[in-house]
């Protein structure tokens, strides 16, 4: 499965903010989204993602091309290869926003339990993820209490209770403390070794070894 | 989907939900009418049903407008309408309104009874205004679920999901209340208005979470 964007532009209220903008994105890879404030970053994972209509250009997914040959069939892995299971990038996709789509009024584990069920394609346990990213004794805790950091890191946690091949990232780092940071990219370095694919928008470096880098809007 | 419903319920009961706030209302706004029109029971009784039900439609509209908007503040909209492939956008809203309407207007169908004895009215009255309540309050959630949906990006959506709805909900009014004085009236008859009632239910049911559902789709940016 491959993510590929053709010539994406985008706009937010009417003004353009990004135009012209492709990559390709293989299983067990990640990209960097890098630039500075305004260029267009999160505009760009929203189109990705679906939620925002592109204003030029399209992205899609592509299945690997020996899949329709007569070869011998690839391997089965976690998830298959595109095609039915992940139609668009939008199913195939985990978006980490700015708000980390908790409710202050439940406890971390509910949290865990609704998108977990909710999400489809069930992957870890919440016990498991919770363990993942250091919080595994305070799941019984109401999301609210929880500090910024703790927030973001049960916020990524949802990124592994359930299962998408495709993991949109803004600022995931936001709010994290330098270990939380280093075992934020071990998580993500495990998942693309599992075939999957990163697009990150970030200011610091993500931490995995060979991530690309998509720079944008040097002249905007 | 059953996840998202237990979410919600309990969302709407747990502190900060804003069911209490529909319930607190609904209790105000009938138990002041006698001290408004004063100690005339046979006026009391008469205009019972009409009185309930005016409250119950304002309560209800009260609470509407955080429908989606919490969702939206706290960004699990965008990953509920991202999950649109597996879960149709259409049926999220349905499950949100049903959720909603069990956690915050179910009660006031309930306490209904008991304001009907405030008002006077006829154990006959109370069973039809109680009954009529049960059958048409979801077709005004549904209704404002529309509304709240084309309202959420604005910070004070509230009145203006009101004014936008109110118009919709006319008709399930009249019905509710026709249907609920047939009952102790004579010649006129119970089940046409109450089944139109009905009808007016199922019929937004299915439109009022479309119209949400394409409205919440084009207001994410």
């Amino acid at each position: 499965m491959r993510l590929v964007a053709d010539n994406l532009a985008g706009e937010r209220g009417g003004e353009p903010v990004f135009a012209g903008v492709s990559f390709s994105l293989d299983e067990g890879q990640a990209l960097a989204v890098t630039g500075p404030n305004g260029a267009g970053k999160t505009t760009l994972l929203r189109i990705v993602a679906g939620l925002l209509p592109a204003a030029g250009g399209s992205v899609r997914l592509e299945r690997p091309l020996h899949h329709a040959s007569h070869g011998p069939p690839p391997p089965l892995r976690r998830g298959g290869y595109g095609g039915e299971e992940w139609p668009t990038p939008q199913a195939a996709a985990h978006l980490l926003s700015h708000q980390n789509g908790m409710k202050t009024a439940l406890t971390v584990e509910e949290n865990l339990r609704f998108w977990r069920a909710f999400l489809g394609e069930p992957h870890l346990e919440v016990a498991e993820a919770l363990e993942m990213v250091g919080l595994g004794d305070i799941g019984h805790l109401p999301f609210g209490y929880l500090s910024t950091g703790q927030k973001r890191r049960a916020a990524i946690a949802r990124l592994l209770v359930s299962y998408r091949p495709l993991w949109l990232l803004d600022e995931p780092t936001a709010g994290l403390d330098a270990a939380s940071e280093r075992q934020f990219a071990a998580l993500m370095e495990a998942h693309l070794e599992d075939g999957g694919m990163i697009l990150a928008a970030t200011h610091l470096p993500l931490g995995i070894e060979g991530a690309g880098e998509l720079r944008m809007g040097g002249g905007a | 989907m059953w996840a998202l419903y237990t979410r919600d319920v309990r969302l709407g009961v747990r502190a900060g939900g804003g069911a209490l706030t529909g319930i607190v209302f609904f209790l105000a706004v009938v138990a002041v009418v006698p001290f408004g029109v004063g100690p005339d029971l046979n006026l009391l009784a008469r205009i019972g049903p009409a009185m309930l039900w005016i409250a119950a439609l304002l309560s209800v509209l009260l609470g509407l407008d955080r429908l989606f908007q919490a969702d939206r503040e706290d960004g699990s909209l965008d990953l509920l309408l991202m999950a649109g492939e597996r879960q149709m956008p259409a049926l999220t809203v349905l499950v949100k309104c049903l959720a909603h309407w069990t956690a915050s207007v179910l009660p006031l169908v309930v306490a209904a009874p008991l304001l009907g004895i405030l008002m006077n009215m006829e154990p006959a009255a109370i069973g039809a205004a109680v009954l009529t309540l049960l059958v048409g309050t979801p077709a005004i959630t549904f209704i404002g679920a529309a509304g709240a949906a084309v309202a959420v990006a604005l910070p004070r959506g509230g009145q203006l999901v009101s004014v936008l709805v109110l118009p919709l909900a006319i008709p399930v009014l009249i019905f509710g209340v026709s249907a609920s004085y047939a009952a102790v009236t004579d010649p006129t008859p119970f089940l046409p208005p109450f089944l139109i009632l009905c009808a007016l239910t199922l019929f937004f049911a299915v439109v009022g979470p479309l119209g949400a559902a394409l409205a919440l789709r084009w207001a994410s940016d």
